[in-house]
């Protein structure tokens, strides 16, 4: 499907259908995927679906191996239906290269569908990377006033925690290597690595620091609000809906798994981190006046969930953090595509020069108040499942961290009525021409809403997809890697039955 | 006395001496710039598909001076291809400046042939010779233009400096002749055996001549010539210093230590590993200061050869593998970049400045693109061949455990990146000026560069995406070493 992804687009810039194009591609994407889950939802008891293996690189024992399970397969669901959406808000906002622009878009979204799929650690690198360049040239082109030092700070904080992630893989490889005498960068062999608690948490850093960079935890937040607030819209909805949903994706992939004892073992400084980030953020984002700098620290403080989530262990808490992730996503991506459309329509992002815009634009008003309440964790609203599961699942790692936490949840409150006071309600100010969502807006938003109320009412399904997945992440080091022994040979049978049973 | 095969084996050498003499005798004949390129492009054709045809011994070596194996047959292709690119270059860029283009490729031919001298010696006096042969031919072509002052300035400045290293180099020779009696690289292994460490005669021996090798690197501290050589040498030119001729003295470097084994003395390896951490720190950071964009290449150079000293230092069968990948990588990106560099440039001047590439994605964006893939290759962004090319040299240094280095080698890319986006994120600002005007050459030679200039891209991409091919030839080759 990656694959797909990357060919199609190639072609495809300069021409003037590139819009419809994108959204076409994306679309059909997404209805393959829906289709897949519908198919495998019911009674699933293996974890894992998918299976692509090709040799890549022998000589370095590199493959191009990707393989779908629960966690993945939602965490495309939403790169797709994500996707779609940043195809929409650009349609009029970007008038400038726009053939460019869409290519850029579309690689973006393809490398991060390959993070989301991969089961190689030099082909996780990989995408990872590919994924840096083209959001790179998105917040550099088409970003706002200063676009130059935000594309910058963005680029070099990833690349640089990255390189240290890269480090650490070959770090691993060659354990491994030494150890089992076969040098393979295959996820599944290296699962089995003893490692001395010496090395593994050596190994564990560097990996914790790519993705906590890109979460982002606390003191690494710095290039999150820049970046954000500068981007163009659709690189807004993707930075904060997807981009730092890798770096959480890696954390219960990859850190809790490969490096078990280590990640217990650093656990409560991460959960501090993690409460520190809920507060932090939200105090911040209280007192912003740029709304999509606002939105942005909104994201530092629901990522802290994400960190709490995950070091706390346990099955409850992991479901939390999936949830979190798609909700989040969706909720802090139509904050950012809401303030999209104010830019669009006023030319500032200046929360002191709004005010009073209820009585012209009702619709954008009533849906400004939904993500408001989502994202402040309203129960009936995705969100609050989410927060709600982490918490219970942290308080049986840490009682005191988990009452902070819950207490951040105020500071929630108060900045999401805060945007809905300071833009919404209030006097006018400043006389601008304004007119509601026009029926493109109003298709977008009320998508968003539909998904983020049937995640809040009903998340079980979601819940179902993602449980194998998280036990396994769950489970002790030598079961897993007795299980993916097991798989292996699956994936062997699956490789002589005619390479992919896709 | 030499046997047929032994001819057959310096073949390589006699085609380029050869060459150039045909050269100098077409130019008394008729000067006639588009024959005398032919001429130059073909023997250098000629050589390399001689050099992979013909079915070389497993290791050849022609006493006292020479020897064939798969490394040197590789950094021989390897400089031969380059060189043919840099020809390819050459031509637009030479056809609309000076008058007297010809001798041009004379000493274009006859620097190759110093390079190529070096990658195959053994001994202390053929890598004198190919040393000396290699200097002289740069002399005069970094002060080709001889119009132009600073092109002047920098030839008679790197005269000096290669004088003295080359200087340098006799007396370490001198030293280390003194205490072992011969000038063999196998012979002075075979004296040092007996020690345990180094004695003091011959650590000096080696000081000095580190310093005209590092000379020739570029490396810190010996680096003070690069930039200002890099901005006042025409593009080719630079090119070829910055690709042919550290390759060619990085291969010997190998050759040279891992004969007399010099991961045995922690001296040596201690001034390799500062000289290699300095030269990434100072190469980086003088070129974050810098807004010429030859100038910023040349920083960018020095710090290359910093991580190319990592692999070195690595050592071991995959460390000779990484900086073979390595050179590839880095030849063809480098080559890429000036090519750019020499296409964009016009009659008066080179392009260099920031502001000449101010808007360019907008203007010339094919041009644009390939500088891009060119920078983020350099940068060691996935998809181009100097993302692998890293990646080898970081596995090196990991499978040693050379982790000061390594750890090093990715700050240090963390720090390049900034100047390598600087640029590409001037190319793509918005540009509202007046439209800038090429001079209309025939469009052949552009034909000529552009065919050139994609196909380095094409295979600097393919490198990236599917090195199996390059790793597999190196491996082959690297065999018998």
């Amino acid at each position: 499907m990656a694959g797909g992804l990357l060919a199609w687009m190639v072609g495809k810039w300069n021409l003037g259908l590139t819009r419809w194009v994108s959204l076409l591609a994306l679309v059909l994407n997404l209805i393959l995927a829906l289709i897949f889950w519908i198919e495998k939802y019911s009674g699933v008891d293996t974890s894992w679906w998918l299976h692509f293996n090709v040799p890549w690189i022998p000589s370095f024992g590199i493959s191009f191996h990707l393989a779908m399970d629960g966690l993945s397969l939602l965490m495309l669901l939403l790169t797709f239906f994500l996707g779609i959406l940043a195809v929409l808000t650009s349609w009029k906002e970007i008038q400038y290269r726009v053939g460019f622009f869409h290519f850029n878009l579309l690689w973006v979204l393809a490398g991060i569908t390959g993070v989301f799929l991969t089961m190689d650690l030099f082909l996780f690198y990989f995408f990872w990377e590919v994924m840096l360049i083209p959001m790179f040239f998105l917040i550099m082109i088409w970003g706002h006033e200063n676009r130059r030092y935000a594309a910058y700070k963005f680029f070099i904080f990833t690349q640089a925690s990255g390189l240290l992630m890269l480090l650490a893989i070959l770090g691993l490889y060659f354990a491994h290597g030494n150890q089992a005498g076969i040098f393979t960068f295959d996820y599944f062999q290296l699962l089995g690595t003893n490692l001395t608690p010496g090395i593994s948490r050596w190994l564990m850093l560097g990996f914790l620091a790519a993705f906590i960079v890109k979460l982002p935890v606390i003191p690494f937040h710095t290039w999150l609000p820049d970046a954000h607030s500068e981007a163009p819209t659709a690189g807004s909805l993707i930075l904060a809906g997807l981009l730092l949903k890798t770096g959480a994706y890696g954390l219960v992939r990859f850190i809790i798994p490969l490096f078990h004892d280590a990640a217990v073992e650093i656990a409560p400084w991460a959960m501090l981190a993690g409460v520190v980030g809920i507060l932090y953020g939200a105090i911040l984002a209280f007192s912003q006046t740029d709304l999509k700098r606002l939105v942005a620290y909104t994201s530092v403080s629901h990522m802290g969930f994400v960190m709490l989530g995950v070091f706390s262990f346990n099955e409850l808490a992991m479901q939390g953090v999936v949830m979190q992730m798609i909700t989040h996503g969706i909720s802090t991506g139509a904050l950012f595509i809401l303030a999209g459309f104010l830019y669009e329509r006023i030319h500032t992002r200046d929360i002191d020069q709004m005010g009073g815009f209820w009585k012209k634009m009702p619709f954008m008003g009533t849906m400004g108040l939904v993500f408001a309440m989502a994202s402040l964790g309203l129960p009936g609203l995705g969100n609050f499942v989410a927060e709600f599961l982490t918490l219970i699942g942290a308080w049986q790692a840490s009682h005191k961290l988990t009452i902070l936490a819950a207490i951040g949840l105020v500071p929630a409150t108060a900045y999401s009525l805060r945007i809905v006071q300071k833009v919404f309600y209030g006097t006018q100010i400043n006389v601008h021409e304004l007119h509601d969502l026009s029926l493109r807006e109003k298709l977008m938003m009320s998508s968003m809403v539909v998904v983020i109320l049937w995640l809040g009412v009903f998340p079980q399904p979601v819940l179902n997809t993602s449980k194998p997945s998280v036990t396994n992440v769950l489970q002790t080091p030598s079961g897993q890697a007795a299980r993916s022994q097991e798989i292996e040979s699956v994936v062997g049978k699956a490789m002589k039955g005619g390479g992919h049973d896709e | 006395m030499m046997s047929r095969e032994d001819f057959l084996s310096v073949m390589p050498l006699f085609i380029l001496t050869s060459s150039a003499i045909l050269i100098l005798f077409s130019i008394a004949v008729k000067r006639n710039h588009k024959v005398i390129y032919a001429i130059t492009a073909v023997s250098l054709i000629t050589d390399l598909i001689y050099l992979f045809t013909y079915d070389a011994p497993v290791k050849r070596i022609i006493e006292p001076l020479f020897i064939f194996d798969g490394f040197g047959q590789f950094n021989f292709g390897l400089i031969l291809a380059t060189a043919f690119a840099v020809t390819m270059l050459s031509y637009a860029y030479f056809e609309q400046r000076e008058e007297r283009k010809e001798e041009y490729y004379i000493l274009l031919i006859l620097a190759t042939l110093g390079a190529g001298v070096l990658v195959i010696s053994k001994h202390f006096i053929s890598l004198f010779l190919g040393l000396e042969i290699l200097s002289v031919s740069l002399y005069s072509m970094i002060a080709y233009l001889r119009k132009r002052e600073r092109s002047d300035e920098a030839g008679l400045k790197y005269l000096i400096l290669a004088a003295f290293s080359s200087a340098f180099v006799l007396f370490g020779m001198a030293l280390v002749y003194a205490t072992t009696g011969t000038m063999e690289f196998s012979g002075i292994a075979n004296y040092l055996s007996s020690f345990s460490d180094l004695p003091p005669m011959m650590t000096a021996g080696f000081g000095l001549l580190v310093v005209g090798v590092g000379f020739k690197l570029g490396v810190v501290p010996f680096h003070m010539w690069t930039a200002d050589v890099y901005e006042g040498a025409p593009a080719p030119v630079t090119a070829f210093i910055a690709t042919v001729s550290k390759g060619g003295m990085i291969a010997l470097l190998v050759r040279f230590f891992t004969t007399i084994n010099g991961y045995h003395y922690p001296s040596l390896v201690l001034i390799f590993t500062i000289v290699a951490i300095a030269s990434m720190f100072t190469g980086n950071f003088l070129a974050l200061r810098q807004n010429n964009v030859k100038r910023i290449l040349a920083y960018s150079s020095i710090a290359h050869l910093g991580y190319l000293l990592v692999a070195f230092l690595a050592g071991g069968q995959l460390g000779v593998e990484a900086i073979s990948f390595y050179l590839v990588a880095y030849f063809i990106t480098t080559v890429g970049a000036f090519s750019i560099l020499a296409t964009l440039s016009d009659k008066d001047r080179d392009a260099e400045l920031m502001d000449d590439y101010k808007g360019l994605f907008w203007q010339r964006p094919g041009t644009a693109t390939i500088f891009s893939a060119m920078l983020l290759s350099l940068a060691g962004i996935p998809l181009t061949a100097g993302f692998v090319g890293k990646f080898y040299v970081v596995a090196a240094g990991v499978s040693t455990n050379r982790w000061l280095l390594v750890v090093m080698l990715a700050l240090n890319s963390a720090i390049g990146l900034f100047y390598y986006i600087k640029i590409i994120a001037t190319m793509m600002e918005r540009y509202e000026g007046k439209e800038r005007l090429t001079d209309a050459l025939h469009p052949s030679i552009y034909i000529v560069s552009g065919v050139t200039m994609s196909a380095l891209t094409l295979s600097l991409i393919w490198i990236g995406i599917y090195p199996d091919t390059v790793i597999l030839f190196i491996k082959q080759l690297l065999l018998n070493l």
